[in-house]
Parts: structure tokens; C-alpha cells; sequence
């Protein structure tokens, strides 16, 4: 009896102290919820549902950041909701960049007059719900809370990437999506039984711990089919996620049919949501602490680096490669998010090859993820809203009606142009500082391989990026241009805000630097 | 502090030019293209300033003192105003600038060129705005290249301009400009990724605690790396300073010689990339197809600079880094390097022979000077045993003079082809002929400038060669016979085009009215750089001042690094001398092999 009332004592706290690091979450509830009243109760406001979203994201980002702030220095991580998640510096990182992006996202859909004004409100209602997923796979330390993140995340995109509903490409991406995804999400409930059953646990942590055991004890083949087995079908379903190649192929003409919008946040959040998931999901199982002790998992390290490296080479040459011949904008960049998927896993690669000789080298390597990810979030809001405004206006989105677009608009012309060569990873832009930040960890990590690949990629990718400058900047214009974007307009002014941290990242990134050490965990 | 802020100015003014050049109205060109020669004008000054003796006394304030105390004193080997300050601490990167001998030379060079390319730039008339703006800041990155003391701030400098070009060559820019611009630009990438990946590997090799006492303060580190280092702690402290990375590089136990693929060291792979990369710049043979195309394609005043100043940069990060950082590599390698200079030299002379182009011509024949500047650098004349570095020191010092006078006679020469072409509106060398009589003092200018580059004694081709010649006979007496040979063809093709161009009864070509005078401005840029072509060739002194002992403190370390390395083989495994003469690069095998031993002893 004495126990139970512990129990229940201990779930009463810990549910109190949940519920208020859930706080961003309840807010974004709420903001959903106002979204679906306001059509009801003010029909007339018209600027209603941008202005609710806007505000709602802003509140749920400085609670986050406040409660960030306030944590004592080495923060204790909680297991929320009874150890389902894991709300650490690592995962309020995370939360803290999506709930960024989602506030970018009001204002570009604000700017853009995308989707017409009768829909937003379901739109954006669809958007939080895909958010909340997402902060839930990145909190995740449960694999039930795992799948449900990941299903909570993707079913509304589906929908997102059909929304423009009179355009026939778009369904018919949304369907390919659809069913690809439904797919892959069984692939990845398979896996995740598999991985539960021979480890005897949903919980992360104590299937890490359960993992260096068998290691220890050399019982380790008996369950080494399944063990492997389940590890691919698991990273098969987060690879769906970050479209890696082989799982890349509704990408291109998703991109190509949703809106310039939507690929903005398909390209950045859900794939900061997958590798957020993809780095607990390595570090927790594969670097146990008591692994460390007990000789950690050995022959699935290996294993784990080869695929996820291979995987990455693949993803990352195949993305910069099929880039080459496309005349469409949308679905060039569609191609480029592909390769910057394989960029960004592989310092989860070198993470996890670090693991057995340093930690602390493990702990940079996600940093360095971390860092580009928050560059690579500005470059591509800059790059799709760019692609948002071209598309809705004259010059369309063929590359090659964009000839001579820098005579009409130089300044917008100036900053896609930096953003494409940040993109590229040249310096002084933020692209580099990034792409630095990759290969160090690689080369720290001694996957000289890799990192022969990942610049090897850097040449390739130049091609398809500058070819679009080409077009813009150097090629003469066929008609004269009725497209104009002066940037003291609130289109210009929201792509000289986001073009600025591409550019200052490149030249002070120490700050921002420290930020995402801290959020790894570095010393 | 002072001297830092003055470099810092140097380097970032003309950028600071260009943001102010954002803000003219595009239609007043004459406006910008006054400012963008008064900004070079200048950078000019503040770069000689350095040279002059100061007036008055130093100040008390730091202002002051950026103004007053700034002179390089001629004759110091080591690093001049150089302060190193902590940029991004996680990778331990530190805005390091600093001069010395080698980079005082280039500096000059540089502002130079910018200034006479800047006057030269009035024949460019479209879209004036944009392109002093490019032009600007393409100064910043080749001012930055050589006064960056820090790897990583070096490789930033060194791909800033690379956009810049990327639009100078493919706005205004010839028929082919699209497809010279994306050349140029492509193979100076795939040089700067694999600079980028043998950084890494120096840079995660690196350890500033290995390095004794005195050599961490003589590396100029900055005061809070100085203290990292000093903090107890098994971490080792990587560095991308790149003097405590070249006495890094020259410890006899040095971290770069840990071997690393296919049996080779850290030191070979690392010296591999960078020469690599670097070569794709100077450009050598088989590297240099982009260099026609670009040379031809870009506008006067950027083949100008092209030629001028930016294939320097190649020569100077084998001389700044490749050789001091990576000794091992380089005694490796020597062969490889000296080899290529002369098929360099060769190849370009022949191509220049063949072609149709006048400034095709002048291209190739840039190849083919570069070519000096690689074997000068390469002839490594030390032998174990002797340990004379007299050859060497006159090869390095000459392949440092060459990119100079290089730097002069091209530019020169692509000056002079711009003159002809933007008054006939062709470069076919067969419809040429018979200019004397038309533009007398132009071709007075051009005679001169092409016999400098031809070497003519008295004019500034002439020492650089004939010094890599005397250093290069004493590394290997067939690579110095091809290489004394090659002067034959260089005089060869151009006597050919003085010829055919300037000399003839009578211009028969296209546009014959058009053959005016020489413009005032145009007179002036072509008389100074004939001037300085001059003054070069009767008064090596001027330039050899400053630069040999910096040179000559490079070879000797690199001396002393070998000597280091041979003396402890002949002590340890007491064979004779002449045995380590004849096989040095065994020694060097077995050397690293027993540092190894003795590390996993401990």
C-alpha cells in the first residue's frame, strides 16, 4: 500500500514538473485551437490566422527559451511523462530551431498570399500538428513515443504537400507521398518491434544498457539477426524522413507539385526532426554509459558507421548529381535538399564512430550537425521563399525564363545569389562555416573516406547552383522582365532578414557555435 | 596592436570602398571610377608606407601609433607587426595577420597592380557599378591571401576571391566568358577542397603542447592560446597557425610524420594536396587549361590582375606553407615538383609558339615563366653530408623574384595586347604588322616589357631565371640544361611577335583608322610598369633587401630540420655518410619508423 502511494506520489511530480517543460507544446494546442475558433467567432479578420500562428510560435519559443535559460548550467535532464521524453538541452534545441522556423513560416506565408485566405486557418492548423510531432520525435525515449512523433509529424504533410488543390501535380505528389510514407512507417514499426523484442524494453536508455549487456556477457549472436535487421528497417524509416537515397523518390516531384512553402518546411524541420530522432536514437543505444564499462556493443558500432556513412556518400552524390538537369527551380532545389541530407548525416556517422574512442569527440560531431543545420535552416527559407515569390510571379519557375532577372531585381537577385553559393559552401558564408564544422568532425572522427566523398561534393554541387546564378545574372533577358522585388518592400525586407545570418555565420559563428555546444553537451 | 590595425586597414579598405561604392547612383560612372582608383590609390600608399621611413615620433595613442609605427624594417628575417588575436575559439582559428620578407614583396605587388588595373579599367563601360564593386573586393581577398598568418583565415582569403572573379570574368568577359568563368572557377574549387582536406589533416595532427618552450613563443601565438597550452590537461591543442605549424612540421619528432595510407606520412599526403592545389593556381602543367581560356576571356585590367597577381598566390602557399610545414613531403617530392616546373616551362614555350591569339600567346606564356617559379622553389640542392644551402637559397630567392618580375611583364603584356584590341577590335597575330609607324611610343613601351619577360639582361625577367638556373644545375644538370633551353623558345616566340606585330611595313589588318596615339592614362600605366621593369632588372637589391633574409631564414630551417632528421640516422645506426647521401629517402624511412618505436615505448 505504501508503495502504491509512493507511485502515485512520484507520478503527481513528475507529471507537474512535465506538464510545465511541455509548455511550448500546450502553447502551440492552444494556438491550434484559436486558429479553428477564429473563423468562427471573428470571420471578418482577415489577417486573423497568420497574426494567431505568428503570436502563438512566438509565445511557445520564449517560453522554451526562458525555461532553456533558467535550467542550472549542466542541465538535469528530465524523463518527462515518466521517462517517455527526454527533455534535454539536446531536444530543446531542437524544439527551440522548429518553433523558429514555424514563426519564419508565418510571416513568409503572410508575405507570400499562400494559401488564400478561406484556407489558412486549416492550413496552419495542419502545420502545428506536424510541429508537435516533431518536437515529439525529437524529445522521444520511448519507442512507442518515437512512432508516434514520426506518424504525428508526417500524416499532416501529407495533406500540406496536396493543398494546392486545383494543381493536379500536387495531388498526385501527395498521393505518391502518401503511400510511400504508409510504407515506410510500417518498415519502421517492424523495425522498432524488432529492436524492442531482443532488447526486452521500449525504453531507450535501459535498451542501451540492455545492449552493452548482451555485448558483455558474448550473447551478442543470438540476437544479432534481429538486432541488425531491425537497426536497417528502423534507419529505412528515418531515411524516408530525411529522403535519403534509396528512399528519396517521392521527393523530386513533391517538390516540384506542393507549393514553394511547403518545401521550405519539408526540406528544413522535418529533417531536422528525423536527425534529431536518428542522434538520440545512436547515442542512447549505442553509448550506454555502462557500455563504456562493460566493452561497449562492438561488432554494431561498426556496422551502424558503414551504413549511415554509405548511406550518406549515396544520398549526398546522388542528390548533387540528378541536380544537374533540371530545368525546374523547385525540383532543382528538391535535389539539393536530398544532398544536404547526406551532408548532414554524416557527422552522425562520425558521432557514432567517435563513440567507442572519445565522447567527447562524439559531442562535437553533433555539434557540428547542430550548427549546420540552424545555417542550412536560413539558406533554405531564403532559397524557397525566393522560389515562392518567382513561382507565383511572371518569370514561373523554368530556370531559364529567370534570364537577365538581375536588370528587374537586383537586389533580390543578390541575395538569392549568396544563399545559392552559401549553399555551395563557399566562404565567408554561413554555408561554409558549416560545411567546416562537417568535415572537421569527420576528420576528427578519421573517416577520411567520407570526407574525401563530402568534398568531392562540394565541386559537383557547384555546377547546378551556379548555372541558376548564370542564368540570373549573366545571361541576357529574353523578355523584358515584369517581375520586380525592390527590397525595401516586406517581401525584400524578409529576405535581407534571413539572408543576414547566412552571411554573419560565416564570419561570427562563435557565438551560435557555443550555442550548439552547449545543446551537444561539450565540454 | 598598431601594426595589426594598419594591416587589418590594408586589407579590408578596399572592401569598406566597395560597400560605399554600393551607395553611388549607377549612372555616375565617372564618380565610381574615380573612387574606385582613389581607394587603390590609396591601399597603394598605405602598402608603401611600410617601406618609407616614418616622420615624427611614435605616438602616444594606439591611433597614432597605427600611423607612426608601421615601418618594416628592411633586413629582419622573422614576422613584422604580426598579433595574433583568438577568432573562433572552438577550432582554436585566430585572425593572425603579419609580414615579412616573402609577403612584403607580393603586398606591394598587389596594391601595385590593383592601382595601375584600376586606371586601366576605364575601357570597361558596362555596368560600371558592379564591376568596381567586384574589383574591390577581389582586392581584399589577394591582400588578405598574403598577410593571412592563420591556415584557416588563408583559405578564407583564398576563396573570397574566387567570386568575384567568377562575375569579372563572366560579365565582362570575351564571346567565351561563360565558359572560361565556370573553368576558372571549377578548377580553383577542386584545388581549394583538397587544401581544405589536408588542413584538416595538419590541423587535427597539430598539437601546440609538443612544441618546447621557446618555439610556442616564437610562433607569435596569441596570449590565450599561450595559456591554453600552459593548462595541464592529455588534450592535445590543435592550431591552424601556421608558424607553430611549421615548427611543428620541422620537430625531428614531428606529429605530421605518423604514417597514414599507402605507407606514407601525414607530412607526404598533406604536402601532396596543398602542391596540388596550389599548382592548379600557379598554373603548372598538366593543371593550366584553365588559364587560356581565362587569361583570353577576362577584360584587360583583370588579366591584368590574373596574370599578375593571382597565379602568385599559388607560388607563394608552396613557399609559405607546402615547404615549411610539410619538409618531409617536400624532400619526398622534390623530383616531382622540380620535374613538372620544367615540363612547365618547356610546354608552355611551345604552346605560346603555336598559337594564333596574340594574347592566347601571352597566356601561355605565363605558363611557361610559372614554370621557373616551381623549379626555383623545388630545386632542393641540400645533400646530407654537405649541407650547403648556398643552391637552394639562390633557387627560392629566384623563384621569388620571378613571380615579381613575372607579376611586372605580364601584366605588362596584357596591358599592351588590351591597348591594340580595344583600338582594332581583333588579337589575330597574322593581321598584325607595321604598328611602329603608327603608335611609336606605345611600341617603345611594349618592346620593353616583352623583353623583359623574354629575360634580357638589365631588365627584371632576366635575374629570376638565371638564379633558378644556378640552383636548379646543382639539384639535377639535365632538369638545368632543358630548363637554359627553354630561354631559346621563350626569345623564339617573342622576337617572332615583336616581329609580326609591331615591326612590318604597314598595318593591313581591320579598323587601321582606329590606330590612335596612346591616351594619357594609357601612357601612364604602360610607362610605369616599363619603368618598374627597369628598375627591377638594373637594381635586384631593391626587391632582394627585403626578401632574401626571410627567404634565406626559410631554407636555413628547413636545413636544420634535415639536418636534425640525417644526424640522428648516421648516430643511431652509425653507417657512414656517404651511405645516407646516396639513399636519403630510405634514411628518412627508417627514420620515421624508429620515432614511431620509441612513441609506443612510452
Amino acid at each position: 500500500m505504501n508503495e502504491l502511494l509512493e507511485l502515485i506520489t512520484r507520478i503527481e511530480q513528475n507529471l507537474a514538473v512535465s506538464v510545465r517543460l511541455w509548455i511550448p507544446e500546450i502553447c502551440l494546442v492552444v494556438t491550434a485551437i484559436a486558429l479553428l475558433l477564429q473563423r468562427m467567432v471573428f470571420p471578418s479578420w482577415r489577417r486573423g490566422a497568420s497574426f494567431i500562428m505568428f503570436v502563438g510560435s512566438v509565445a511557445a519559443l520564449a517560453v522554451l527559451f526562458w525555461q532553456t535559460a533558467a535550467q542550472s548550467a549542466p542541465a538535469s535532464p528530465v524523463g518527462a511523462f515518466l521517462d517517455v521524453l527526454r527533455l534535454d538541452r539536446l531536444a530543446a534545441f531542437f524544439r527551440g530551431l522548429i518553433l523558429l522556423f514555424a514563426i519564419l513560416f508565418s510571416v513568409l506565408t503572410w508575405l507570400t498570399h499562400w494559401p488564400r485566405i478561406e484556407d489558412r486557418g486549416e492550413f496552419y492548423v495542419l502545420f502545428l500538428g506536424s510541429v508537435i510531432g516533431m518536437s515529439t520525435m525529437v524529445a522521444a525515449e520511448n519507442l512507442l513515443l518515437v512512432f508516434l512523433g514520426m506518424e504525428m509529424a508526417s500524416l499532416p504533410s501529407y495533406i500540406l504537400a496536396g493543398f494546392e488543390k486545383r494543381e493536379r501535380r500536387a495531388g498526385e505528389a501527395a498521393m505518391k507521398f502518401a503511400v510511400f510514407g504508409a510504407a515506410m512507417a510500417g518498415v519502421m514499426l517492424y523495425g522498432l518491434s524488432l529492436l524492442g523484442g531482443s532488447l526486452g524494453s521500449l525504453n531507450l536508455p535501459t535498451m542501451g544498457a540492455n545492449l552493452a549487456a548482451l555485448a558483455s556477457n558474448q550473447e551478442f549472436h543470438g540476437h544479432g539477426l534481429s538486432l541488425i535487421v531491425g537497426t536497417l528497417m528502423v534507419l529505412a524509416g528515418i531515411g524516408f524522413k530525411l529522403s535519403a537515397v534509396p528512399f528519396h523518390f517521392w521527393l523530386p516531384d513533391v517538390f516540384e507539385g506542393a507549393a514553394a512553402e511547403v518545401g521550405a518546411f519539408l526540406s528544413v524541420i522535418s529533417k531536422a526532426a528525423a536527425l534529431g530522432l536518428l542522434t538520440r536514437l545512436c547515442l542512447t543505444l549505442l553509448g550506454a554509459e555502462q557500455a563504456s564499462a562493460a566493452g561497449l556493443p562492438g561488432p554494431l558500432i561498426p556496422f551502424v558507421v558503414g551504413t549511415l556513412s554509405l548511406l550518406a556518400a549515396v544520398t549526398c552524390t546522388y542528390g548533387n548529381l540528378a541536380a544537374y538537369g533540371q530545368g525546374n527551380f523547385k525540383r532543382l532545389l528538391g535535389y539539393s535538399t536530398i544532398a544536404h541530407a547526406g551532408y548532414l548525416m554524416m557527422p552522425v556517422a562520425a558521432a557514432v564512430a567517435a563513440l567507442p574512442v572519445s565522447r567527447e569527440t562524439a559531442r562535437w560531431a553533433v555539434a557540428s550537425m547542430l550548427f549546420y543545420l540552424v545555417v542550412y535552416m536560413f539558406m533554405n527559407i531564403v532559397a524557397f521563399a525566393g522560389a515562392a515569390f518567382l513561382s507565383r510571379g511572371a518569370p514561373g519557375e523554368k530556370i531559364e525564363n529567370y534570364s537577365g532577372l538581375v536588370r528587374a531585381a537586383p537586389g533580390f537577385v543578390i541575395c538569392l545569389t549568396l544563399t545559392l553559393f552559401s549553399l555551395v559552401g563557399l566562404p565567408p558564408l554561413g554555408g561554409f562555416a558549416g560545411k567546416f564544422a562537417i568535415f572537421a568532425s569527420l576528420a576528427s572522427a578519421q573517416l577520411w573516406a567520407l570526407l574525401v566523398v563530402a568534398a568531392l561534393n562540394t565541386v559537383f554541387s557547384l555546377f547546378y547552383y551556379v548555372r541558376v546564378v548564370k542564368v540570373m545574372v549573366l545571361d541576357p533577358a529574353v523578355q523584358p522582365p515584369s517581375f520586380s522585388l525592390p527590397l525595401s518592400s516586406p517581401q525584400g525586407m524578409f529576405l535581407v532578414l534571413a539572408t543576414t545570418p547566412v552571411v554573419l555565420l560565416g564570419i561570427l559563428w562563435q557565438p551560435v557555435f557555443d550555442l550548439v555546444c552547449r545543446a551537444a553537451g561539450c565540454q | 596592436m598598431a601594426g595589426l590595425i594598419f594591416l587589418s586597414a590594408i586589407v579590408f579598405l578596399p572592401a569598406l570602398g566597395a560597400l560605399i561604392l554600393l551607395f553611388f547612383p549607377a549612372s555616375a560612372e565617372t564618380a565610381i571610377r574615380r573612387m574606385t582608383l582613389g581607394v587603390t590609390l590609396v591601399v597603394f600608399l598605405m602598402t608603401l608606407r611600410l617601406v618609407f621611413p616614418g616622420d615624427g615620433p611614435a605616438g602616444e595613442t594606439l591611433l597614432e601609433r597605427s600611423i607612426h609605427d608601421v615601418r618594416f624594417v628592411a633586413g629582419e628575417p622573422g614576422y613584422q607587426h604580426a598579433l595574433a588575436v583568438p577568432w573562433i575559439r572552438s577550432f582554436n582559428i585566430e585572425y593572425f595577420l603579419g609580414i615579412d620578407g616573402i609577403s612584403l614583396p607580393l603586398v606591394l605587388l598587389t596594391s601595385f597592380l590593383s592601382l595601375l588595373a584600376a586606371a586601366a579599367s576605364w575601357s570597361v563601360t558596362k555596368h560600371v557599378k558592379a564591376y568596381s564593386v567586384l574589383f574591390l573586393l577581389l582586392e581584399t581577398g589577394m591582400l588578405g591571401v598574403f598577410l593571412a598568418l592563420d591556415f584557416f583565415l588563408f583559405y578564407v582569403f583564398w576563396e573570397v576571391m574566387l567570386l568575384p572573379m567568377y562575375f569579372l570574368i563572366g560579365i565582362w568577359g570575351g564571346p567565351r566568358k561563360e565558359y572560361a568563368a565556370i573553368k576558372f572557377f571549377l578548377f580553383t574549387l577542386v584545388g581549394s577542397v583538397l587544401m581544405l582536406i589536408a588542413l584538416l589533416m595538419l590541423y587535427f595532427a597539430s598539437d601546440v603542447r609538443k612544441l618546447p618552450e621557446q618555439a610556442r613563443r616564437e610562433s607569435l601565438l596569441s596570449s590565450e592560446m599561450i595559456v591554453k597550452s600552459l593548462a595541464p590537461g592529455e588534450k592535445p591543442l590543435h592550431t591552424f597557425n601556421l608558424v607553430a605549424l611549421a615548427k611543428l612540421g620541422q620537430m625531428p619528432d614531428s606529429p605530421f610524420n605518423e604514417p597514414a595510407w599507402l605507407g606514407k606520412s601525414i607530412a607526404w599526403w598533406a604536402f601532396l594536396l596543398l602542391l596540388v592545389g596550389f599548382l592548379i593556381k600557379v598554373p603548372s602543367v598538366p593543371v593550366h587549361t584553365w588559364l587560356p581560356d581565362a587569361h583570353v576571356e577576362a577584360p584587360t585590367p583583370i588579366s591584368m590582375i590574373l596574370a599578375g597577381v593571382l597565379l602568385k598566390m599559388g607560388g607563394y602557399g608552396i613557399i609559405r606553407i607546402c615547404y615549411p610545414v610539410c619538409p618531409q613531403g617536400a624532400y619526398e617530392l622534390a623530383w616531382f615538383v622540380c620535374g613538372l616546373g620544367v615540363v612547365s616551362m618547356v610546354y608552355g614555350a611551345l604552346a605560346a609558339m603555336a598559337q594564333q591569339d596574340f594574347k592566347r600567346l601571352v597566356a601561355y606564356s605565363s605558363v611557361s615563366h610559372m614554370g621557373y617559379v616551381v623549379l626555383g622553389l623545388g630545386a632542393w640542392s641540400l645533400v646530407p653530408g654537405i649541407w650547403d644551402t648556398q643552391y637552394w637559397k639562390m633557387g627560392m630567392n629566384g623563384a621569388m623574384f620571378q613571380m615579381i618580375a613575372h607579376g611586372i611583364s605580364s601584366a605588362g603584356m596584357f596591358f599592351m595586347v588590351g591597348v591594340l584590341y580595344d583600338r582594332v577590335h581583333h588579337r589575330d597575330l597574322d593581321q598584325f604588322g607595321g604598328i611602329f609607324g603608327k603608335m611609336p611610343a606605345y611600341t617603345a613601351l611594349a618592346i620593353v616589357i616583352f623583353f623583359a619577360a623574354l629575360g634580357l639582361p638589365g631588365l627584371c625577367g632576366f635575374i629570376g631565371e638565371v638564379l633558378v638556373i644556378f640552383a636548379a644545375f646543382s639539384y639535377s644538370r639535365v632538369l638545368a640544361i632543358i630548363g637554359a633551353s627553354v630561354v631559346i623558345l621563350t626569345a623564339g616566340y617573342i622576337l617572332w611577335t615583336v616581329r609580326r606585330v609591331y615591326l612590318g611595313a604597314e598595318y593591313r589588318g581591320p579598323h587601321a583608322d582606329a590606330l590612335t596615339p596612346l591616351s594619357v592614362r594609357e601612357f601612364a600605366v604602360g610607362a610605369t610598369l616599363a619603368v618598374a621593369a627597369v628598375i627591377f632588372g638594373v637594381f635586384p637589391q631593391t626587391v632582394f633587401r627585403y626578401m632574401a633574409p626571410s627567404v634565406n631564414r626559410t631554407v636555413d630551417e628547413m636545413a636544420q630540420w634535415m639536418k636534425a632528421v640525417s644526424i640522428n640516422v648516421v648516430d643511431s645506426s652509425e653507417e657512414p655518410a656517404e651511405k645516407s647521401r646516396r639513399e636519403p629517402t630510405e634514411v628518412l624511412g627508417n627514420l620515421s619508423g624508429k620515432v614511431l618505436e620509441a612513441g609506443s615505448q612510452q
